[in-house]
């Protein structure tokens, strides 16, 4: 498979073409607004948190899912934007990752993204790789050091949104007039 | 300082076969004789190469585009960039690229007055510099680190102070307390002279600054080029320096700011690469140091700068600031035995950099250097950009022999012979 052929696999693809998380919810904890200057994409992005349940509380929670008794936890990820199939599909790839983690795990899974982003292709160890599950498909962008603020992009507007929200401040992200 | 850690002969000679230019010959076959460092520095080959293979490999617009080369071509900028801030103990996004010092003042001034003018966020008020505030400079400052003062003054109505120089040239560091007063919002010096050589003492004037809860601004251009560098570690907030100075090419030069200031500090020039969102209206900004750098960069002169840089390193500066160190007491030990010769600045080698400027009595500095470059000698001969400190000293302009680290002591001595009979050439004096 050439270089090409690897960045754009059928997954990244699909997930471009059918993103999950597209569409932003109504209500929302906090909201972030990113762009990359480079090209001028954006993404708006919403989440919802939730404390964790407390001990023997909801039935059939997994452990490490739903997180430590008191947590918070990442319960919805939303948003819109404009954007290339690698800023689209990794933000779509996302959302299904982080979606249901408490906040310790969503940090932890974002630093293995940003490390298999810097990694210019030579990947990420087995433990890191296998959390982060589809999105290790993006591993080929890695080659490309121009195209890795495109992958970030979701990234970027998570973890501002999610410190937000942590930190209680459910007011909208601040969009430019007139863009 | 120690004579073992300084570079020996054979060194010497290995670093000039590196630079190209001190092959030249001059009119009848004359050796080129180059003691004008402190003006412009002159460049090794590593140098030259490095921005050649820049140019016929890897050249692209940088921080844009998509494509093989672009991404080349930003890599090599930001290495350049990291290996530079490493070289002056700062980490890369503390170091933006500017034309050169005087770009790097001109670039602080202008955001210091954009903050004045309420631009910037929140913690950009800091900067604010409002009328009766006091901007304190030197004497002994190079125009590039006064003229921005001045008009940063001008702009803001705050009041212009200075530290006197002492008649050996050095500040008179005693003054400090009633220069700075409460009202000092920022303090601007030099790190050394280029005219007297003389090493500020940057700590005392750090403190002095501090306590006066002012901005400390360092003009390391002179110092860079000849003295282990560490900013972070002197504890300044912002310092400016220049590629051509120390051994890299001209168009470039350096800004450093302490993280979190730049971080707060409004733009000094917009347009181009520096934005985030752009509307009819308005435009966010990128984070430091890219904020800093509107418009196309000198990336073909950053990646000669690193090279410059790295050849610097792999000598050491301890070892370089030990050679000419050696060559500077050989000069001021050479010029005090000449009839007529007074040495503007300190007399010995002590915290003094290889930049000796004087005045021969009775010879005008133009005649003193047409005399020596027909000797193949090349120095200074002007007010060397430093108005105020010749006035200080009693004198219009000078002669000045400025020392790198690629000269050795039969320069040193050429030069000495020389301008010993300078005066009777003239006839003046015998």
């Amino acid at each position: 498979m050439s270089s090409l052929d690897v960045m754009y696999q059928e997954l990244i693809l699909d997930h471009a073409r059918h993103p999950h998380g597209r569409g932003l919810a109504e209500s929302f904890d906090g909201e972030s607004f990113q762009v990359n200057p480079t090209c001028g994409d954006r993404i708006q992005l919403r989440v919802g948190l939730r404390a964790a349940p407390a001990p023997g509380g909801e039935p059939g929670a997994q452990p490490g899912d739903g997180g430590e008794p008191g947590a918070l936890v990442l319960e919805s990820v939303s948003w819109d934007g404009q954007g290339c199939s690698i800023s689209q599909a990794s933000a779509s790839m996302m959302k299904d990752l982080v979606e249901g983690k408490d906040l310790a795990a969503v940090e932890a899974v974002a630093g293995a993204f940003a490390e298999l982003m810097r990694s210019r292709g030579r990947g990420v160890d087995q433990a890191a790789a296998e959390s982060l599950e589809d999105a290790i498909a993006l591993e080929g962008v890695s080659r490309y050091p121009m195209r890795v603020k495109c992958a970030l992009l979701g990234w970027m507007a998570l973890k501002d949104a999610a410190a937000k929200a942590a930190a209680g401040d459910a007011s909208p992200a601040r969009i430019p007039e007139g863009i | 300082m120690t004579v073992s850690s300084a570079l020996s002969d054979q060194e010497v000679a290995a670093i000039r076969a590196d630079f190209p230019i001190l092959g030249r010959r001059l009119e009848g076959g004359r050796p080129l004789v180059y003691l004008d460092t402190g003006a412009t520095s002159q460049r090794p080959r590593v140098v030259i190469d490095a921005m050649r293979d820049f140019s016929e490999n890897h050249n692209a617009a940088v921080h844009r585009g998509a494509h093989t080369l672009a991404g080349e071509a930003t890599d090599a900028f930001e290495d350049a960039r990291a290996a530079i801030a490493a070289f002056v103990g700062a980490a890369p996004a503390e170091l933006v690229f500017t034309s050169g010092a005087t770009g790097a003042i001109n670039l602080l001034t202008a955001a210091l007055g954009a903050a004045s003018a309420g631009r910037g966020q929140d913690p950009s008020h800091r900067f604010a510099i409002l009328p009766g505030d006091r901007i304190v400079v030197t004497q002994a400052e190079h125009h590039s680190n006064l003229v921005p003062w001045q008009e940063l003054a001008a702009r803001t109505g705050a009041e212009l102070a200075w530290l006197r120089a002492g008649p050996d040239g050095r500040l008179r560091l005693d003054d400090l307390a009633t220069a700075i007063n409460a009202r000092t919002r920022l303090v601007a010096f030099t790190h050394a002279s280029n005219v007297t050589g003389a090493i500020t003492d940057v700590a005392v004037m750090v403190a002095a600054a501090r306590r006066a809860g002012a901005l400390t601004v360092l003009d390391a251009a002179q110092s860079a080029p000849h003295l282990p560098l560490d900013l972070s570690a002197l504890g300044v907030d912002f310092a400016a320096f220049s590629a051509h100075k120390m051994l890299g090419p001209n168009g470039i030069g350096g800004l450093y700011g302490r993280i979190e200031l730049l971080e707060a500090l409004p733009p000094g020039l917009t347009g181009g690469s520096m934005v985030e969102i752009v509307t009819m209206r308005e435009a966010t900004f990128l984070p430091p140091p890219h904020r800093f750098e509107a418009g196309t960069q000198a990336v073909t002169q950053a990646v000669g700068w690193a090279a410059a840089v790295g050849y610097l390193d792999a000598l050491g500066m301890e070892r370089v600031a030990a050679h000419e160190h050696a060559l500077t007491a050989r000069l001021l030990e050479g010029v005090a035995r000449i009839d007529g010769v007074r040495v503007l600045g300190p007399a010995d080698a002590t915290d003094r950099l290889g930049a000796v400027a004087l005045d021969l009595a009775g010879v005008h500095p133009h005649d003193v250097g047409q005399y020596l470059d027909a000797q193949g000698i090349a120095v200074r001969v002007g007010h060397h950009c430093a108005q105020p400190v010749h006035r200080a000293l009693g004198v219009v302009a000078s002669t000045r022999a400025s020392l790198g680290l690629y000269n050795t002591a039969a320069e040193v001595d050429q030069f000495l012979g020389a301008l010993d009979q300078v005066r009777s050439y003239f006839g003046v004096g015998r």
